[in-house]
């Protein structure tokens, strides 16, 4: 199977080079944020706030990890459902966000916003967190450490294999399927 | 009468929920292996192939198999005959279940309110605890950790009694096509039909942990689920939901009396990472 490898940060060129249902290895610094992350920081954006993190041409990787145990880098760090972020993901875009990683199929908003802000969002295997947490090589907490297993958190990857699953086109790994039909 | 000490129950649910974690059971990791053999196209295939290999790392490395490790589902058969000396059996499993998260460096997932705070109780208690008193002396325990994002995924419905089995099937059906790629599929679908809008999702709940290679011991619920079964892989949603031939590894029913006006169906849905145990004292 091909696999290709992509270093962060993403650019528009790096962008425009994913097709969905590409395998990706990716390599570099990439945030987390998930739902209660997510809720803060939105409401600091349409506030006009600063933000304690800065999304810009950074890839956010929607994960909730299990503690580190001692001698590990990390717990197990796979995905978390993506739809959940939905309502909150075309004013990150807006923001300058470029990447998003989660699972599952997203909303037409979201959906359009990808198209519209030349975005990528990837999909990595849900329930494969013990696999994947062996590409997390360092980890460091930014912001909003009292929600635990929820602060944002910066994560050094390595070779972190995910699948486009919709492109900066609009191609959506989740519709291929019925589009056949 | 047998009396056992509650501390005996406390180490029995923490080792249960520090195995699950990382040890998926024989029937799902051999369901998966079955399933990647029916995969025809590279991308299911090698989600499966990515799923049995995590598994192996899960057992080898002791990393939990996924870090929603769940909120902490506790059915317990007491028997009749036994008494309990020292903590009460909720505080008994409770403390076991803390123990094991925070022992085991498993995730802290429960908020003490679900409304207003949503503050972590940093040691994912309190757990779902339900009991049924049997005959004999002895106290079986059977533990789920149960992840949410397919949690999120189930439904209930109030059907009327005169609906046809047709139609209950297609809710079935309806509940895991609309759950499409959200709940980690391949999924494992537990459903609960009759008794009251409490019980049937309980029925389905429990309907989960039982061995997806046993089926329903009335061959017209074994039947039902089988063809449940075919239908929901031909709807090809497939692993990780990117389009294949495995949507679900098994469909469990569960059933109960009910009334004379109704027909209770509870849908609970599980992730490919199946984790529960079970243990007799």
């Amino acid at each position: 199977m091909e696999v290709k490898k992509v270093d962060l940060p993403l650019d528009d060129e790096k962008i425009k080079d994913l097709k969905a249902g590409d395998n990706v290895l990716l390599s570099g610094v990439i945030l987390t944020a998930r739902d209660a992350a997510h809720k803060r920081l939105y409401e600091l954006m349409i506030n006009n706030k600063e933000l304690p993190v800065d999304i810009k041409n950074q890839v956010i990787y929607y994960v909730g990890p299990s503690d580190t145990p001692p001698g590990k880098v990390i717990g197990s760090a796979g995905p978390t459902s993506s739809y959940r972020m939905d309502k909150y993901t075309p004013k990150f875009l807006k923001s300058g966000l470029k990447g998003m990683i989660g699972k599952g199929d997203r909303s037409k908003e979201v959906k359009q916003s990808i198209i519209s802000n030349g975005a990528v969002y990837f999909m990595a295997i849900g329930g494969a967190g013990a696999l994947l947490a062996k590409s997390i090589i360092k980890q460091e907490i930014v912001c909003y450490e009292d929600l635990q297993t929820e602060a944002v958190r910066k994560y050094v990857v390595k070779d972190f294999p995910v699948v486009v699953a919709i492109d900066c086109y609009g191609n959506n790994i989740y519709e291929i399927e019925e589009n056949e039909l | 009468m047998v009396l056992v000490n509650s501390e005996i129950i406390t180490k029995t649910v923490k080792r249960l929920f520090i195995e699950s974690a990382f040890y998926i059971p024989e029937d799902i990791l051999n369901a998966l292996k079955d399933a990647k053999e029916k995969e025809t196209e590279e991308l299911p295939k090698s989600v499966l192939d990515n799923l049995i290999l995590n598994h192996k790392i899960a057992r080898e490395e002791h990393i939990p198999i996924c870090q929603d490790t769940g909120m902490a589902v506790v059915f317990i058969e007491l028997g009749k005959d036994v008494t309990i000396k020292g903590q009460n059996i909720y505080d008994a499993v409770n403390q076991g279940v803390s123990q094991a998260y925070k022992e085991g460096y498993l995730r802290k997932s429960v908020v003490s309110d679900p409304l207003f705070d949503r503050k972590n109780t940093s040691d994912n208690t309190p757990a779902v605890i339900y009991t049924d008193i049997v005959d004999g002396e002895k106290i079986k325990i059977t533990v789920g950790a149960k992840g949410f994002g397919s949690e999120n995924m189930s439904a209930i419905k109030m059907m009327n009694p005169t609906q046809t089995v047709q139609e209950v099937e297609d809710f079935i059906v309806s509940v895991v096509e609309n759950a499409g790629s959200k709940p980690c599929p391949p999924v494992i679908v537990g459903v609960g039909i009759g008794g009251t809008f409490d019980k049937a999702a309980v029925l389905s709940k429990k309907a989960l942990l039982r061995p997806i290679d046993e089926e329903n011991e009335d061959k017209r619920y074994a039947e039902m689920e089988k063809r449940l079964l075919k239908r929901i892989n031909s709807l090809k949603i497939g692993p990780a939901g990117i389009g294949g031939n495995t949507t679900a590894l098994a469909v469990n029913i569960n059933t109960y009396p009910t009334h004379i006006a109704g027909l209770p169906v509870a849908v609970n849905i599980c992730c490919h990472a199946a984790r529960g145990k079970q243990a007799i004292i």
